[in-house]
């Protein structure tokens, strides 16, 4: 019994080392190679260039306030909103006093910068997301901000609405998965180009 | 639920079923070495491992040899891997510096990973190097895998056999589920994952120019760290961000297998609700139809090597019946919302109607995919996340926390789950066996005296230790001290905590803070007694089983692929698995569900 185990503890390390190898270094290293000759940009990051600067990544969000941007949705990441090298969400349970607080006070700044607007509020742009990092909104919240967008930087309410139509995945993926989303992002980098 | 949502689960369920029959033809095909392709191509690398790793392919194991190896080779394991966790600042491929990891973290991390558990009481990209990742976490993602695989085909060939005592060689059973199936389809997914936007370089963390610079107040402390105080109250500094910190990786190799293997150990902090490990709906279905596949397909191979397909697909229609309904009222719960929030953004028009609770969801999943991601990854040991369970309504969050109290057999973890799965089965016929009067006998096997306590053992155990250890949670300081919600819910954060770990599933209420020397120890005896405790009973039961004579089938037999049959099997988990918590679900999920109608 005693050199069974002694031979199988052997073969444990050596199996160990080969798979450590295998698939902990030539795995990886393969897929490294095959994802940047075949898929360069997907694979580094999918990043936004603008004159030679990263200025954002298609699926990373970012934060905004300020009234002539979509905002994206809450970001629970520490210490700011929307860092991408912490993420996490709030995980506030459903009945959380705080949490109840915390949503109530975004519902109040929204109805602030925008007063006269009396739609529903749609539930994710004053939810945190689950990755604190979601590029996305729903259609229904970047419809609820295009009249404020349109009068903050006095653009007509069509071209506001032509490019959340632009930058919206309205029919999911193979026309069925998925639900509609719009990225924040790309259309705030679209509303800058414009002006 | 809309047309779309029904869509959308339907799709998954008819892709799951369509693969899982080639695939599990092929498993079958693999482990009873009958040619594949595959190992035309690879056969000299499968030799060479054999003679490095100084192992003999034909020598077969008897159970307990098997067992040994098997624990053996998982202890080595987590001995390496705790060593790369504390020496990774010495280690190359660190581009972000991290500091080597504290040692009750890095002991419960290491007890995590060799269990297929794969809980996570740290943040990925906050705390471990690239090199730790693939050499340290990703190996482990495909050994603990490859580990339940062996296991159980080595059960199926206790049912198989007959009058030997031999179950298979650990060592040939362990390789070759990597080299010809978690390995080939590992690459295949990691490449449709880069190809929709998930990274894979070893590139240091990029720095991004924010279009709108952000802010936050941070606490002045002295070089010490103690915090400066100013008139009673700490003293704040105004920090202006204008650039974001991207962190990046080797990501598609780790979530291909994270999926596939059901480990559920996530690249970065959030798991698959972050954007770059699962970029949009259609990697969400690779993912989902990644974490059940090889589960479900091993129906088929069980089938397929027990010589009666039937018998297969009667224990994967049992597991439907008990996925099923449970997906549609994590939705339907989901999709309801949260009638607080519903009141609060109500229009003044009057309009109330919402778009659900999408608290920790994300947007371009929806709630149809967050529901359903929820439930399978609970029910099979996987434990990814696309949404944080944490922020689910009551009655949503009861969904993964009654799938975990099933014991993962629900599809469940990659062959762990089929071999408990048929220890309720061997269960059910015993029962059935004793209201009729006839001799219980599964697959020609006689279910004697020895195979029973075995099964006790399996089948008691885990609802035993989890209540054990909630109850230390919920008595003592130290557990109480982790919990981040107050009232009904913080006590499901720890319930679900335990469930999570025993079961090896990994998933969390993830609000609860982990990472302390009591739950990491506590935490560690939870995932170990979970894997090797069930383990090592299922090989004894094998062992038994192959020394018996198969009793040719008579009038007394009861068959064990007809409809009566699935429902035995199905109330046999409820009864005997499920039925034993409804004393704390009642205290968690089921009160702070009232309390939120109240309000």
């Amino acid at each position: 019994m005693l050199k069974e185990i002694w031979t199988q503890t052997r073969s444990s390390f050596l199996f160990v080392v080969i798979f450590t190898v295998l698939v902990g270094l030539i795995y990886p290293g393969v897929m490294t190679f095959l994802g940047q000759v075949l898929f360069p940009k997907q694979a580094s990051g999918s990043f936004i260039e603008l004159n030679g600067k990263k200025v954002g990544s298609v699926l990373i969000g970012q934060p905004f306030t300020d009234a002539k941007y979509f905002w994206s949705r809450p970001s629970a990441t520490t210490p700011y909103a929307y860092n991408a090298a912490n993420s996490g969400g709030s995980n506030s349970g459903p009945t959380n006093p705080d949490f109840i607080n915390t949503v109530k006070g975004r519902v109040e700044a929204l109805r602030k910068v925008d007063p006269e607007n009396n739609a529903l509020i749609p539930m994710d742009l004053v939810t945190a997301s689950g990755s604190g990092l979601d590029p996305h909104i729903s259609l229904a919240a970047a419809q609820y901000q295009a009249g404020r967008v349109s009068r903050a930087r006095k653009m007509e309410l069509k071209a506001v609405e032509a490019l959340i139509e632009k930058y919206t995945e309205k029919t999911g993926w193979w026309g069925f998965l998925g639900d509609p989303a719009v990225n924040v992002v790309e259309l705030n980098l679209a509303l800058d180009s414009t002006r | 639920m809309t047309n779309s949502q029904w869509l959308q689960i339907g799709f998954f369920f008819f892709a799951l079923l369509v693969l899982a029959k080639p695939l599990g033809w092929y498993m079958a095909r693999v482990y009873e070495d009958k040619g594949f392709g595959l190992d035309r191509w690879f056969g000299w690398l499968e030799r060479l491992i054999y003679r490095v790793g100084g192992v003999d392919p034909q020598k077969e194991m008897d159970w307990k040899n098997y067992a040994l190896a098997m624990l053996l080779f998982n202890i080595v394991g987590g001995v390496v891997l705790y060593a790369i966790l504390r020496l990774q600042n010495y280690l190359p491929l660190n581009p972000a510096g991290q500091s080597a990891v504290a040692p009750d973290l890095a002991f419960n991390t290491a007890i995590s990973f060799i269990t297929n558990t794969n809980w996570q009481n740290y943040g990925g990209e906050s705390t471990l190097s690239y090199f730790t990742q693939m050499a340290g976490l990703a190996v482990h993602n495909f050994l603990s895998a490859a580990t339940g695989m062996a296991i159980l085909v080595a059960f199926i060939r206790g049912f198989v056999r007959k009058e030997t005592k031999d179950l298979g060689n650990f060592w040939v059973d362990m390789t070759r589920s990597i080299l010809y199936i978690l390995l080939p389809i590992s690459l295949v997914i990691g490449l449709v994952l880069i190809s929709q936007g998930t990274p894979q370089t070893f590139a240091p963390y990029q720095n991004v120019t924010l279009l709108q610079p952000t802010s936050y107040d941070q606490a002045v402390s002295t070089a010490d760290g103690t915090p400066v105080t100013v008139a009673g109250k700490p003293q704040m500094t105004h920090v202006v961000v204008t650039e974001q910190s991207v962190a990046l990786g080797p990501v598609a190799s780790q979530v291909a297998i994270k999926m596939l293997g059901t480990n559920g150990g996530g690249f970065y902090n959030v798991n698959s609700a972050h954007p770059y490990e699962n970029p949009n709906a259609f990697t969400n279905m690779i993912e989902m139809l990644a974490l059940t596949a090889i589960s479900a397909a091993f129906c088929f191979t069980f089938g397929i090597m027990a010589g009666d397909k039937r018998q297969g697909l009667a224990v994967l229609l049992a597991m439907l019946v008990l996925l099923v309904p449970m997906v549609y009222l994590c939705v339907h719960f989901e999709q309801q919302g949260n009638p607080i929030l519903n009141h609060l953004t109500a229009g003044k028009d009057g309009a109330v109607l919402n778009n659900g609770n999408m608290e920790g969801k994300e947007v371009r999943f929806g709630i149809a995919n967050s529901g359903l991601f929820a439930t399978i990854t609970t029910g099979t040991s996987c434990g990814a996340v696309n949404a944080m369970h944490d922020s689910f309504t009551p009655m949503g969050g009861f969904v993964p926390l009654w799938m975990l109290m099933l014991g993962e057999v629900v599809l469940g973890g990659v062959g762990s789950g089929l071999y408990v799965m048929l220890i309720f089965a061997i269960v059910a016929v015993f029962v059935a066996g004793l209201m009729v009067g006839r001799t219980p006998e599964y697959l020609g096997k006689k279910i004697q005296a020895f195979e029973m306590k075995m099964a006790s053992l399996v089948i008691l155990f885990p609802p035993v230790l989890i209540l054990a250890c909630t109850a230390i949670g919920v008595t003592t300081a130290a557990g109480r001290a982790g919990v981040s919600n107050p009232g009904a819910h913080g006590f499901s954060e720890i319930l679900y905590a335990f469930t999570s770990q025993v079961a090896n599933n990994g998933s969390a209420f993830a609000g609860i803070n982990g990472n302390t020397p009591f739950y990491n120890l506590l935490g560690s005896v939870a995932m170990w007694f979970g894997r090797f405790w069930l383990a090592i009973p299922a090989l004894a039961i094998a062992g038994s089983l192959a020394r018996k004579k198969i009793v040719p089938q008579g009038s007394g037999t009861l068959p064990t692929h007809n409809l009566l049959f699935i429902v035995m099997l199905v109330s046999t988990v409820i009864i005997v698995g499920a039925l034993t918590f409804f004393p704390a679900l009642a205290l968690g999920p089921v009160v702070e569900h009232l309390k939120m109608l109240n309000q």
